[in-house]
């Protein structure tokens, strides 16, 4: 049996401004009161690429900078980070200019789904960015927040490895 | 429930044509050449991460002569694509692959013809290069300048040959994936990441168990929260409809307090599953017989019983989905396997007729066999029957759904028994298999087998999952036959009829657990003989194509070099998957303390003509680190009540640190035809895991995961 509201006006949205600092951009968002991070980038800014996996802080699929650390989006509540620099796999670097590890994930084909993929890049550049030459170990260490279900870890170890050998963009 | 499932169970109306073109031989349901220098190629198979659409698009443009660049591969949808059932089974690259290579070839014969025609010249003068067509004499042409729809507007005859493997330019190159920039860029391309005008957001409130009822709801304080449109109820089939996801989420963690369900205790012990799947209703099938010609006798009979629990697809990204209704069409997008099955499902659960129906593939995130993407499909189609306005709806299940919800894959129980004369040759052998059904797939039964479907006001019957006949390849009893040389054996598979845990395919099916039996025995029986574990397999094999990758994985492993040391361990398994397809075999090194850590994977895989090395590789790479993660870590945990297990901390999965280094060396093949790989590694890793784990302990673990609690008991 399907239950029509009685009362069929729904509540509109309760929103309020946020500034954001996105990729280098400022933005000012309506966000509603709780919003993640992952959401206002998602769903208000249409920047996609960062990717939702559980909402709990445990796959890592979400990540982005703030202020060059890596933070879940998932769970960030969006005012919390306001006026802090947030970038996202998307501000890492384009087709035309892409960031070393981006070229190096295609160079090794280090993905199967790709889903993955975004947090991934954002883990291993705040990685890159603090250790410019890090040994496969730190590399692992510095991937062990980011699930991957496909099994290419192995490729993904490599593509980074390959990005700090090559050299920043 | 792919084509080759179809046909195993006698379904009609196929034509003696290669691959897919049994069942849509038009060529134009195939391809289409455009006139701006293109050509569209339409697959029912889909991308689910295993690069399908990269190996698919280097065969259409290795029979047509055109650079790679020209092929697109059109999104799979009812509405035009080539019906090929389910992406499933590892068959796609012969199913569909085997389609395209005839039809593209069959294409270029045709549009020769015409160029022949429009030239004057005769056909056998003409060559093709990048889609230019070149006569004698300077005449010359183009499959752009002849492009007309009429010209393949026709049945395919499978007349025209395809080219020999040694005239291949394309096929066998390691062509980069064409999806991967997409993913690296971060754009959208995921089908969370779809739109539509005016959309809304549900969220499933799902029972809290699956026996579970929901007895009261009381959601009006859900109904006046900000952003929240609807809330919708059918029997225990509940969601909130609201115009942002983020209202949506809130909204139905309220809801969840505002639910009362009737639970019922009707799982079984999680500890004693072994002993749960032989004391239930089963419907038992001698698999296969083999009487030895001479019957020798027998000095002694050796058994032993292995086992695997429930294990979870996990797939990274919730599953999610899309529907409209517009007029009397239903509108789905989904990352479901088979678009088709899943209509019949949807046409059956509504009461509409399937051409009312239109569902178009997005890709979702990696999918291993039967996940919950056709069940949050049905969800959207549901919902959008109810939203206000006919607006579209979008439904993302959660994390915790996710990972309770959806199909898994049946735990097993294997019961070998080896019979051996006085010299110690196996003279016979017997296995049982005790399962769950390995398939629930939506497109086969009287009524639908879609989840929110058994939770409806009316609900359907709650079905039982079933196996595929062995010829199309089996589920429980998947690789149940051993492919050594035995003299006899026999081999029985009991699909057990209760059902409380849903299970559906999950990648390799029954395999896994036959395999990992079956391995773990010949190294036991190895081990009592004292003959090396691979000397003992070569004495039973004389499959050349079996014999190779066995001696070439142990060769790049340097297994006679092998130096024992303290708690470390080196450990072979072998099979060939299906008992048609691919041969992997599969060296193991590990180290054990506390965990079993694998620091090594050397693999051998031989599947006949490779269309992509790299993406062969890739395939098994991955498949042998998720049977790894599998191996170690992974079981669906419960309660007599509940799944337990509905976080990444409490089914947690392999990470980065905890990854082997993994060698992929390929036999290649040419002259055999080319077979799937994807699940090919999943069983000899997880043998050869085990048999590590011995060779490091001295102790046998014959029930997965090999966790620290499994081996402290087996040292114990």
């Amino acid at each position: 049996m399907l239950r029509q509201p009685a009362h069929s006006r729904p509540m509109a949205l309760r929103t309020e401004p946020v500034r954001l600092r996105v990729n280098g951009v400022e933005r000012t968002v309506d966000a509603e009161p709780g919003i993640t991070l992952g959401d206002v980038l998602r769903d208000i800014l249409k920047l996609k690429g960062t990717r939702f996996g559980c909402g709990a802080e445990q796959c890592g699929a979400c990540f982005v900078l703030v202020d060059g650390e890596t933070r879940y989006a998932c769970t960030t509540e969006a005012a919390s980070v306001a006026g802090k620099s947030i970038t996202t796999v998307e501000g890492l670097g384009s087709p035309e200019a892409p960031h070393a590890l981006q070229s190096a994930f295609l160079a090794e084909q280090a993905a199967q789904c790709g889903y993955c993929t975004s947090g991934m890049l954002v883990a291993a550049a705040a990685l890159l960015a603090r250790t410019p030459h890090p040994s496969e170990d730190d590399v692992k260490q510095a991937l062990d927040r980011n699930l991957c279900r496909c099994g290419t870890y192995p490729r993904i170890v490599r593509a980074v490895l390959r990005a700090a050998r090559e050299g920043s963009s | 429930m792919n084509l080759a499932y179809r046909e195993a169970v006698g379904e009609k109306g196929a034509k003696p044509l290669p691959g897919s073109l049994r069942v849509n031989p038009r060529l134009s349901q195939w391809l289409k050449i455009l006139r701006e220098g293109r050509v569209d190629v339409a697959s029912g198979k889909v991308e689910i991460g295993q690069g399908i659409l990269t190996a698919l698009a280097q065969i259409a443009a290795e029979e047509l002569d055109v650079a790679l660049e020209r092929i697109r591969m059109v999104q799979a949808s009812t509405a035009y694509s080539p019906d090929e059932a389910v992406t499933s089974g590892s068959l796609s690259v012969q199913e569909s692959g085997t389609a395209i290579r005839h039809a593209c070839a069959e294409a270029r014969a045709i549009y020769l013809r015409a160029a022949a025609a429009r030239l004057d010249v005769p056909v056998d003068s003409l060559t093709v290069r990048d889609g230019e067509i070149v006569g004698g004499s300077g005449l010359r042409t183009s499959y752009w300048e002849l492009a007309d729809d009429a010209l393949l507007d026709r049945d395919a005859t499978g007349t025209v040959a395809p080219k020999s493997a040694s005239s291949h330019a394309v096929v066998g190159t390691a062509a980069p994936r064409r999806d991967l920039a997409d993913k690296v860029f971060g754009r959208a391309c995921f089908i969370h990441d779809l739109e539509l005008p005016g959309m809304l957001h549900a969220r499933m409130l799902r029972p809290p168990s699956p026996a579970a009822t929901l007895r009261s709801l009381d959601d009006s304080a859900v109904r006046s929260m900000p952003g929240v449109v609807q809330v919708v109820r059918d029997g225990s089939f509940v969601a909130v409809l609201a115009e942002t996801e983020h209202a949506a989420k809130r909204a139905v963690g309220r809801l969840a307090g505002a639910a009362e369900w009737s639970e019922q205790a009707n799982l079984p012990d999680e500890h004693a599953m072994a002993a749960w799947l032989k004391a239930q209703p089963a419907e038992t099938t001698v698999v296969d017989t083999r009487a030895p010609q001479v019957p020798k006798p027998v000095a002694r009979t050796v058994k032993a019983t292995y086992s695997r629990p429930y294990v979870a697809h996990a797939s990274l990204a919730p599953s999610c989905a899309l529907a409209q209704v517009e007029g009397d069409v239903l509108r789905i997008w989904t990352h479901s396997q088979g678009i088709y099955n899943l209509r019949k499902d949807l046409a059956l659960a509504f009461g509409m007729p399937p051409e009312k129906i239109v569902i178009a593939h997005v890709q979702g995130a990696g999918c291993y066999g039967h996940n919950g993407a056709d069940d949050v499909a049905f969800d959207a189609a549901r919902l959008a029957k109810s939203a206000i306005d006919n607006r579209p709806v979008r439904v993302q299940w959660s994390r915790p759904d996710e990972l309770a919800w959806s199909p898994v894959g049946a735990a097993m129980a294997v019961d070998v028994e080896a019979d051996l004369d006085s010299e110690g040759t196996i003279v016979g052998w017997r296995h049982d298999v005790w399962s769950n059904g390995h398939t629930l797939r939506p497109g086969r039964a009287k009524t639908p087998v879609l989840l929110g479907g058994w939770h409806l006001e009316k609900p359907f019957e709650r079905q039982v999952s079933i196996d595929p006949p062995m010829a199309g390849g089996g589920g429980g009893q998947r690789n149940s036959v051993p492919i050594y040389d035995f003299m006899g054996w026999t081999i029985t598979s009991h699909r057990v009829l209760s059902m409380p845990i849903r299970t559906s395919a999950l990648r390799s099916l029954g395999a896994q657990a036959n395999v990992f039996a079956i391995e773990s025995f010949m190294d036991e029986l190895a081990a009592e003989a004292s003959i090396d574990p691979v000397e003992f397999r070569l004495r039973y094999l004389a499959d050349a194509r079996a014999r190779a990758v066995v001696e070439k994985a142990a060769e790049r492993a340097g297994w006679k070099q092998w130096k024992r040391g303290e708690g470390r361990g080196h450990g072979i398994a072998f099979a060939r998957y299906k008992g048609a397809g691919a041969y992997c075999a599969i060296v193991a090194e590990v180290e054990v303390e506390v965990d079993v850590r694998v620091r090594r994977l050397v693999i051998a895989v031989d599947a006949g003509l490779v269309v992509n090395p790299d993406g062969l590789a890739n395939q098994i790479e991955g498949g042998a680190v998720q049977a790894a993660s599998w191996t170690l870590k992974e079981a669906v945990r419960f309660d007599r009540t509940r799944i337990t297990s509905d976080a990444w901390d409490t089914y947690p999965i392999l990470r980065a640190t905890q990854t082997p280094v993994v060698e992929v060396h390929i036999v290649s093949r040419p002259d055999c035809p080319a077979s799937g790989a994807g699940e090919a590694a999943a069983g000899p890793a997880t043998a050869a895991i085990a048999n590590a784990v011995f060779d490091a302990l001295g102790v046998r673990v014959r029930d997965l995961p090999l966790t620290a609690d499994r081996i402290r008991a087996a040292m114990a």
